[in-house]
């Protein structure tokens, strides 16, 4: 499908381009910005005056729940959750039922992603087998099978020796390893920030050295193996500035936060609200504020949505027993101009964090709209204001910590590969 | 972010926790208890038919002999029926949810429910949830309040003390998983203590606890010195397990109350205990037994501010 995308302002980050352009698609890929290649003709026009056209989203971490967790979420509720939000390119943990510890589980995945034909998926494959952390996974063959790194999602891996050993099989052959820094035993049965409001509340908490004491047995472990270290979801001030001095100390260290935790603090649990229930736990306004200077120097590499589907039925719990976890590609890309508009900071500027930084911590070709690239890309109105109910929510999981809030921004049409996978 | 706990009217439509209680509610509740003591105090203890018709349901999803008892002798006293559910500490393992509960038993017409659940927030879901005719009063939930236990501590303090603006009071034990110690800080410097002091060891006190007003000790000599006040906490035995102190014996012989110590409080201190009691654990019998403790007086006045607590709410408009 030609497709001709006119009279929108285009903001590539990877080009540094902000201006207004129009882009021309053909089989699948970029074929012109700015002006149409010869003998274009466009089978498709999408007038995008007053909207901005962007490359599709890529959020680093989209639970979809399959296989094993169908009744919170399923690949069709939660891919059309994707392109309602203009994500094109996610990658997925591996804490399924059972864990993406197998290339045919893999294989599966992205098969049936790939037939639903909306976003594409990168899984990150299990660390080590069953996200046990006790035994390796085959690397190679996950690998082969489509894993862009490999994780133990939430699961602690609390062996440092089988840690040390991973990372040094995946640096073999230099493949991502993606960890959540949290120490199992201090986090325990914590389920906030351990802090003021959990004192208040009497909530069991999660204290910040319980980041930091993991994240400096990984940070160790990466300058000894030698391994692509990612840090997922870091939540507190000292362990921003941990990842700072690693970085400035020459260490190839990536990083990454989710939006909830750019926006929200502990104070926001208000009356034991379980939509504010999150993994790791909402810190306080100091840690989000530390948070936001590491996106904004560079030490946090990329926003991602942290989407995690939760059924009713985990969430209407006493807070504590409540399952952890909120909804989230929908609202990526709004939350990204809000964070965007709070802090004074250009387009071009944040949408690197959800475009082409999270496609190079995957290492695909994503992320921009540069001539012969792939033709994902993301047109969206920043002028419409909206309501976030959570009823009218393609995902599944129907719990937001921004439930009715007002958002700016909304995604217009989601282009993948070339065709127009979302329209509204 | 609206109080759950008032009505739009400012009135008292659930009692969840003293935090943000106004002090005007909790000066109401006291007093109101006051009248109740005074009706209880005559010879033969008359019913008031203030609840009369109305159904107050106990649930109890943690066990508990003594705050379910007073619950129920207050209700009975008001003349309300009353009925008790003690549904062990996981109703959820029997696979019916907490709310799924609480829909059961508003099915049944209930106008009132007493719940303590060993889950924080859990008595804050079931209010958000029932109907606006439906009251639900809070005995206890996880760590996070316990607010008749405090409000009959206030009572007590009340009635031994007269006025709370001049007192310096001392809550020692386990404050990082006690209810009752929140909701008694809360209801303290809501009424305007002007010193409140906890003691303990640093395992037992919880983050920040200095931003809810209390000044921090970890030494009962210095903690207690020239007090009105000592308000122990029940040290559970299970906190042993978790590494958080080494012995019963240990926090005995540092943090236990006993006379030497208590003599370095004012001579005309009060030594208060929410119970059950450990002795020889947190408090000595001779303590326990003296003439100071005013613990056995803080029962029977926690029927009368049951009470007032029920008979307010019931007298709430929707």
């Amino acid at each position: 499908m030609n497709i001709h995308i006119k009279n929108g302002r285009l903001i590539d980050p990877h080009n540094k381009i902000d201006a207004k352009q129009d882009v021309f698609i053909a089989d699948k890929h970029i074929v012109g910005i700015g002006k149409a290649p010869q003998g274009f003709a466009a089978e498709q026009v999408i007038d995008a005056s007053g909207l901005i056209v962007i490359p599709g989203l890529v959020d680093v971490a989209a639970r979809l729940r399959e296989p094993g967790y169908e009744y919170k979420a399923t690949l069709e509720s939660e891919m059309e959750a994707a392109m309602a939000g203009g994500v094109t390119s996610l990658s997925c943990p591996p804490d399924t039922d059972p864990p993406l510890d197998e290339p045919g589980l893999v294989e599966m995945l992205k098969h049936r992603a790939r037939s639903l034909n909306q976003s594409r998926v990168f899984p990150v494959g299990a660390l080590t087998y069953g996200l046990k952390g006790a035994e390796l996974t085959e690397m190679i063959e996950l690998t082969e099978a489509g894993c862009k790194a490999f994780s133990q999602a939430d699961a602690p891996l609390t062996d440092t020796r089988v840690l040390m050993r991973a990372m040094q099989y995946a640096s073999t052959f230099g493949y991502r390893v993606w960890l959540r820094p949290q120490d199992m035993f201090l986090a325990a049965d914590g389920v906030a920030h351990d802090g003021e409001v959990a004192t208040r509340l009497g909530l069991p908490a999660i204290p910040v050295v319980a980041e930091t004491i993991a994240l400096s047995t990984m940070l160790q472990l990466a300058r000894e193996t030698g391994a692509k270290l990612h840090v997922c979801r870091i939540s507190s001030a000292e362990g921003v500035e941990m990842v700072r001095a690693a970085k400035r100390g020459g260490l190839a260290v990536t990083c990454d936060v989710s939006m909830n935790h750019v926006h929200l603090s502990e104070m926001d649990i208000g009356y034991f609200d379980s939509n504010y229930h999150l993994s790791p736990p909402l810190r306080s306004l100091r840690d989000r504020d530390a948070l936001r200077t590491g996106l904004l120097d560079g030490t946090i590499d990329a926003i991602c949505s942290n989407h995690s589907p939760v059924d009713e039925d985990a969430k209407q719990l006493p807070f504590a027993e409540a399952e952890a976890g909120a909804t989230g590609m929908e609202l990526l890309l709004p939350l990204v101009l809000k964070w965007a508009a709070e802090e004074k900071l250009s387009l071009l500027e944040a949408l690197s964090r959800v475009t082409i930084n999270p496609a190079q911590l995957l290492g695909v070709k994503m992320g921009h709209l540069s001539v012969g690239a792939h033709a994902d890309v993301c047109v969206f109105d920043p002028e419409t204001n909206w309501k976030v109910e959570p009823a009218a929510l393609k995902s599944q999981g129907k719990n937001t910590p921004f439930n009715g809030y007002t958002m700016q921004g909304r995604v217009r049409h989601t282009i993948v590969e070339g065709h127009v996978a979302y329209s509204i | 972010m609206n109080n759950p706990q008032l009505n739009s009217n400012g009135e008292l439509q659930h009692l969840l926790t003293t935090d943000g209680l106004p002090v005007r509610i909790v000066r109401d509740i006291l007093d109101k208890a006051a009248e109740f003591v005074s009706v209880a105090e005559g010879k033969e203890i008359k019913k008031v038919p203030l609840l009369h018709g109305k159904s107050v349901f106990n649930i109890f999803f943690e066990n508990s002999t003594r705050t379910r008892t007073t619950f129920e002798i207050a209700a009975k006293r008001l003349s309300a029926d009353v009925v008790n559910l003690n549904i062990g500490s996981s109703s959820t393992s029997k696979g019916e949810t907490l709310l799924d509960t609480v829909d059961n038993l508003c099915a049944m017409h209930a106008d009132m429910f007493v719940v303590r659940h060993s889950s924080s927030g859990a008595v804050h879901l079931i209010a958000k949830h029932v109907a606006p005719e439906v009251h639900v009063i809070n005995a206890g939930d996880g760590r996070h309040a316990h607010p008749t236990q405090a409000l009959l501590d206030m009572f007590t303090i009340r009635h031994y003390k007269k006025e709370f603006h001049n007192l310096r009071v001392a809550i020692v034990g386990d404050v990082l998983h006690s209810r009752v110690a929140r909701s008694q800080i809360h209801a303290l410097t809501t009424l305007g203590v002007p010193e409140v002091r906890v003691v303990a060891p640093k395992t037992l006190l919880p983050t920040q606890v200095e931003k809810l007003g209390v000044q921090v000790y970890h030494d009962m000599t210095q903690g207690l010195k020239d007090v009105d006040v000592i308000m122990m906490l029940r040290l559970q035995n299970e906190r042993m397990q978790g590494a958080l102190l080494p012995s019963a014996q240990e926090y005995f012989k540092y943090y236990g109350l006993t006379q030497e110590r208590l003599a370095l409080a004012k001579s005309d201190a009060i030594v208060m205990h929410p119970g059950p009691m450990n002795r020889g654990v947190e408090i000595d019998s001779s303590v326990a037994d003296g003439t100071h403790s005013v613990i056995l007086p803080q029962v029977t006045f926690g029927i009368a501010v049951r009470m007032a607590v029920m008979s307010m709410l019931a007298g709430s408009k929707q």
